[in-house]
């Protein structure tokens, strides 16, 4: 343990409105903190510049779950473990569910939050891919205002987003339209359990009459930020799946991700092992969309 | 509790209660009053002269007792065998995280931002990090030449059997460093009285080293050092000599400031600083007839011991003396060496040198197999030693093992042939290919050739006033057990209640010294000598006429009561004695290096899914012959937990180097196998007996770190047809090899003709 | 001289600890491993990683398992803890503690208050867990040990016999 608890301060004042009005009086000054399995973290190794944060652990306006019609809006403050135990969530939502029990031990999942992991903004974030493919919006808020905001414009840049000094997230907004797709999801890390991901993928499609009438497909840790794959899906989309496609779908998502050499990995094996992902998929898909007919 | 048929059973643990309650009081539980804490100041470079040290602004340095190499009243070494590494820097550093300063404070959570704080200019110099760097010599780090100890082990005629070959085969294989990552980080408890002296607690495997190591830095007789183990959560050599290190710094400290200091390391730096197992390179080249018969061969088996020698020389012996495994080997020479490197002094790991020599030689045999057209079984079972043959270092194998039978049982229990078929049929229609793979070898027991002699091992067992009998050993309890076996031991040879054998706590002021708990030697030699000392009891009770020569339990105890209360607490010692047939001669390094022998067949059976090329262990069978399982649980723990460590050894933990520096030491970035990664893993045990060891057994604990790294990476050959030859194998590994072809033709060469 | 950062403000803060309520004077950010350990004496808890990766400092907060070591104390204000010192009642073991003991599932005993919990923790969700489940729940604590085969085993025992959480 290598910081001096003596130097933070951490306040907990309890509603969203109060925190809001604390990042509102000194924008920039206070780091949020909700279940600490990244600041504390960086905390513990004596790593983390901020000495002012702001609880926003178990606010109930953050961990909630509202399902309506149209849309499950969760709650930044929904631990995996919520997630996992929701039951809407978890059937119509499955990529997420299964990327929360990806995420650390069971121990990590009853306290991360899918905020902190959107707010982080690591590309290794195993449920981000999801909720690219999900189309996820995200709810903004701050003491002025509320906002709404497609998830896949939040990043912009390697654990850069577009989140204002004074903002917090508030929810995640998934619509309700994508549960009958087939939907896959696999990580690749150097093993089954707490893993850093190497690379892993969220993938949606589906078929009519034969040929891919819709296919979504997102990635993480081959790129500064999650990356929805819109090219590979353009060479996907409308095409009956054979040998060829699948080739040239591995071939295309290989070519459109920028993965790095780093502790973890190489990027000529993420390049690799992204191409294999995509054409697992496709195989998959293609078999669902026979047992369908 | 019934007596008789106690050692055999799977009695309750002794130390177990505490374990499972979280009454076990490890050093990092423990506070005395008026305690200091302590953390230590590292070297940031590789090698350099120290040219200014500098205590920054923004800390209270009056409040902080400070230490350096001035301060060492006796010799400034950590005493081991020679003697070569700093306790504290003085001048020059030779590694990074060499220790430089120590610092001390009430208050623990001001330590690491006053470590920080302290600034130090150096002068480097060029430095050396891995073998290749070292052979070229054109950096001399250490001694003449950077070469710590080497070895050279011949047998008979090998130029001859270069003629006579059908096949020469060679190989070049390279393990790499393991950390131990035992889960309780080193720590230390040091207090220091002028009149007194020092004493220590903590976490350690060899109470006695420490002592040997304090005695020399403070220049103090035996016995006004003294050295208690506390319970210790884990260790597999990591802590058989770097507690001497982290204690001596302690020590400092407490002397320094004439109050009670503890050191107690996170993560971090056990990971950057502390020793792990010796990264190897093994060359092969090997004599080979058409019918697939060793007629001899050349090893040259180079380990890695870091920049100081410290226990270099013995891992290089063990390492030397299995590079011939299980095999015949009519005529060998094996040419080893220990070379130093720029890096924090490597150390013991469960296995000691014969993980490293074992890999190679099990990778080898499968692929003089390749070359010879035979299986991996048949090559085997050609070649294995049989009773009456002798070993690399001339010892006559005198017990009735017959490998061919081991063989035959491990591969009924693995499906072996089946398997093999059934994946070559149905690798070719999958992308996940199967493969099964298998790896024979032993493991000597005790330290090597003379060394048991040297260490001339004392053990008491004492007689106390509630009738109850207490062993004194140093032997220390890390989780293998030992308190419980060694009173199952006393407890059958006198036929009392297991429940009525005690064992004293490892303080070198109540214990003899029955040697360090390393070399799987505990239960074979010290409880050999354990059960001798118990006799020795026994045979005084019945010589003054208090027992018979047959008797209850009750009775037993009530003799002891009496024996006591007449003469006060009495105690019977044993002393370690060479057997006879024991010969070593430690100039030609030639004769019978171990007392005894396990022998094992482990089979891995893998599957690489080529979408991610990861390899899964799907199942996994370890059959050894260990001479006698004296408690059924403990022994299948042994044996699970180091087959988990090879695994990791094998496919999960490497250690990421740059100059000289662990980059990659957190529990997130150093993998280690979760519940979620290991498939069930089958034991089975046959039971020999053995003259040498208490009750016939053999020593276990470091047998099972021999077999799986090659069992695994046999099998992964097994299933792509591709050989790799370096471990840990990654799937980037696995990777670059299916895809580049160059890698793919480093593959064994055939020179000589057939005849 | 100092130039270092004045201490913040200690706070009160209550919390119920293996059914006692217990009020502690710390700093907020005191992480509830080391107000555990060190202010309360509940030296069962262990640190093996500070990293949240071993999980040999499990401890239930309102019957959730959770790594204290990555919980600031303030944020379990008024929760009801359990620590591994809780478990057993009196002289009487658990069954988990129990069947541990039994089946090896303890070698050096570093991981096993963390991994007892997080077993009592799958138990209460997942009365009689299969293998698989026992693997899955317990791959956030770490063990060198024993390769983890005797703890599943243990757990499974404990499942089977309709003891557990």
């Amino acid at each position: 343990m290598r910081a001096r608890p003596a130097e933070y301060e951490l306040a907990a004042p309890g509603t969203l409105s109060a925190v809001l009005s604390l990042l509102a009086q000194e924008p920039g000054e206070w780091l949020p903190i909700a279940g600490g399995t990244d600041v504390m973290v960086q905390y513990c190794a004596g790593r983390l510049p901020s000495r002012k944060l702001v609880s926003i652990w178990n606010l109930p306006e953050l961990r909630r779950i509202e399902v309506t019609p149209n849309e499950v809006r969760v709650g930044a403050g929904c631990t995996y473990t919520d997630l996992r135990q929701h039951e809407i969530v978890s059937r119509e939502f499955v990529l997420l569910t299964t990327a929360a029990g990806w995420t650390g031990g069971i121990a990590n999942q009853n306290r991360g939050t899918l905020g902190g992991n959107v707010i982080n903004g690591s590309p290794a974030a195993d449920s981000l891919p999801a909720l690219l493919v999900y189309e996820a919006e995200l709810i903004l808020v701050s003491a002025k205002r509320e906002r709404r905001l497609a998830y896949g414009d939040f990043h912009t840049d390697y654990r850069k987003t577009r989140l204002a000094p004074d903002e917090l997230v508030q929810s995640i907004c998934l619509s309700r339209r994508f549960s009958e797709y087939y939907a896959h999801a696999r990580k690749v890390g150097a093993r089954n359990a707490q893993a850093i991901s190497k690379v892993c993928l969220a993938a949606l499609g589906r078929l009519v009459e034969g040929a891919v009438d819709d296919v979504r497909l997102a990635m993480g840790s081959v790129a500064p930020v999650p990356l929805r794959l819109r090219e590979t899906e353009r060479v996907v989309r409308g095409r009956r799946i054979k040998a060829e496609l699948i080739q040239l779908a591995s071939k295309t998502a290989a070519a459109e991700i920028r993965p790095i050499d780093d502790i973890r990995s190489t990027a000529r094996y993420r390049e690799a092992v992204a191409g294999n992902l995509v054409a697992e998929f496709l195989e998959r898909l293609s078999i669902a969309g026979r047992q369908h007919e | 509790m019934s007596t008789g048929g106690i050692v055999g059973r799977s009695v309750p643990r002794l130390e177990g209660r505490d374990k499972v309650t979280g009454q076990a009081r490890y050093v990092d539980d423990i506070s005395l009053p008026g305690m200091l804490f302590g953390a230590t100041v590292r070297s940031r470079i590789p090698r350099g002269k120290i040219a200014k040290v500098t205590f920054g602004p923004g800390v209270d340095w009056d409040e902080f007792v400070i230490v350096s190499a001035k301060d060492i009243p006796g010799k400034n070494c950590i005493a081991l065998i020679d003697d070569d590494e700093p306790c504290l820097a003085d001048g020059t550093v030779n590694h990074p995280e060499e220790p430089i300063l120590l610092l001390a404070h009430p208050d623990r959570r001001l330590l690491p931002q006053a470590v920080e704080a302290v600034c130090i200019e150096y002068e480097p110099l060029p430095a050396v990090f891995n073998i290749e760097e070292s052979e070229q010599q054109s950096q001399i780090i250490w001694g003449t030449d950077n070469v710590f100890k080497s070895y050279l082990i011949e047998k008979g005629d090998v130029d001859a059997a270069w003629e006579e070959a059908d096949y020469i085969v060679e190989g070049e294989y390279t393990t790499g460093a393991q950390e131990q990552l035992y889960i309780e980080n080193n720590g230390m408890i040091a207090a220091f009285d002028p009149q007194q002296g020092v004493t220590v607690w903590g976490s350690m495997q060899c109470p006695y080293y420490v002592h040997k190591s304090l005695v020399k830095l403070f220049n103090l007789p035996g016995e006004r050092v003294r050295v208690v183990q506390t319970e210790t959560g884990g260790a597999f050599g990591g802590k058989e000599d770097y507690p001497s290190v982290i204690a001596g710094h302690a020590a400092l400290l407490a002397m320094k400031s004439g109050r009670p200091v503890k050191i107690a390391y996170d993560r971090i730096e056990d990971m950057a600083a502390t020793t792990k197992r010796h990264p190897s390179r093994t060359r092969h080249r090997t004599a080979v007839s058409k019918d697939g018969k060793i007629l001899g061969g050349e090893i040259e088996f180079t380990i890695d011991g870091g920049a100081y020698e410290t226990l270099s020389p013995v891992v290089l012996s063990r390492g030397a003396i299995h590079a011939g495994g299980a095999y015949y080997w009519p005529a060998i020479r094996i040419r080893a060496k220990a070379v130093a490197t720029n890096t924090p002094p490597q150390g013991a790991f469960r296995g000691f040198g014969a993980p490293q020599s074992l890999f190679a030689l099990e990778r080898h045999m499968d692929r003089i197999a390749k070359v010879v057209q035979l299986s991996p079984i048949e090559i085997r079972r050609r070649n294995f030693l049989k009773p009456g043959e002798t070993t690399t270092t001339g010892q006559t194998v005198n017990e009735a093992v017959d490998l061919g039978k081991l063989l035959d049982r491990a591969m009924q229990l693995s499906d072996y042939s089946a398997k093999k078929d059934r994946f070559a049929r149905e690798n070719k229609e999958s992308t996940r290919k199967k493969g099964i793979g298998i790896a024979s070898f032993l493991h000597g027991a005790g330290f090597t050739g003379s060394g048991e002699r040297y260490l001339s091992s004392v053990v008491g067992v004492e007689g106390c006033a509630d009738g109850t009998v207490r062993i004194l050993v140093s032997s220390t309890e890390f989780g293998q057990g030992t308190n419980t076996v060694l009173c199952q031991i006393v407890a059958e040879a006198l036929k009392v209640r297991y429940e009525n054998v005690s064992i004293a706590r490892p303080d070198t002021q109540e214990v003899p010294n029955s040697g360090p708990t390393v070399a799987s030697r505990t239960v074979m030699v010290v409880g050999k000598l354990v059960l001798s000392a118990a006799l020795g009891i026994r045979q005084t009770l019945e010589a003054s006429g208090l027992l018979g020569a047959t008797y209850s339990p009750e009775e037993f105890r009530a003799a002891v009561r009496a024996y006591v209360a007449k003469n006060g607490n009495f105690r019977s010692l044993a002393r370690y004695e060479q057997p006879e047939d024991i010969v070593w001669d430690e100039q030609k390094y030639r004769g019978s290096a171990y007392a005894a022998y396990a022998w094992a067949i482990y089979v891995a059976e893998v599957t690489v899914d080529l979408t991610s090329y990861s390899v899964s262990v799907d199942d996994f069978v370890a059959l050894q012959e260990v001479g006698r399982v004296l408690h059924p649980v403990l022994a299948k723990g042994q044996i699970i937990g180091g087959i988990a460590q090879g695994i990791g050894f094998a496919l999960y933990e490497k250690v990421i180097w740059e100059k000289g520096r662990m980059q990659n030491g957190q529990m997130t970035n150093y993998i280690i196998p979760t519940s979620a990664d290991l498939a069930p893993i089958r034991v089975y045990f046959e039971e020999l007996g053995n003259v040498h060891g208490a009750y016939g057994a053999k020593g276990i604990g470091e047998l099972p770190m021999d077999g799986p790294a090659p069992a695994v990476i046999n099998a992964v050959e097994d299933a792509l047809g591709v050989p790799f030859n370096s471990i840990p194998l990654l799937p980037e590994d696995i990777f670059d090899a299916l895809t580049n072809k160059r890698e793919r033709e480093k593959l064994s060469h055939v020179t000589g003709d057939h005849r | 001289m100092s130039e270092s950062p004045p201490n913040r403000a200690k706070c009160e803060i209550s919390l119920q600890v293996n059914g006692k309520v217990v009020a502690v004077r710390t700093y907020p950010m005191e992480r509830l491993l080391d107000v555990l350990r060190e202010q309360l004496g509940l030296t069962g808890t262990k640190e093996g990683c500070g990293e949240g990766e071993c999980g040999s400092c499990s401890v239930l907060v309102d019957g959730v398992l959770v790594n204290s070591c990555l919980v600031p104390v303030l944020q379990a204000k008024d929760a009801k803890i359990t620590t591994i010192e809780g478990l057993a009642e009196g002289e009487r073991l658990h069954a988990l503690q129990q069947a541990f003991l039994e089946f090896g599932g303890a070698q050096c005993g570093i991981c096993t208050p963390g991994m007892i919990l997080a077993a009592f923790h799958l138990l209460s969700k997942s009365p009689q867990p299969t293998t698989e489940e026992i693997r899955e729940g317990l791959s956030g604590n770490l063990c060198r040990c024993t390769g983890y085969a005797q703890i599943v085993e243990a757990v499974a025992e404990v499942g089977r016999r309709g003891a557990g959480g």
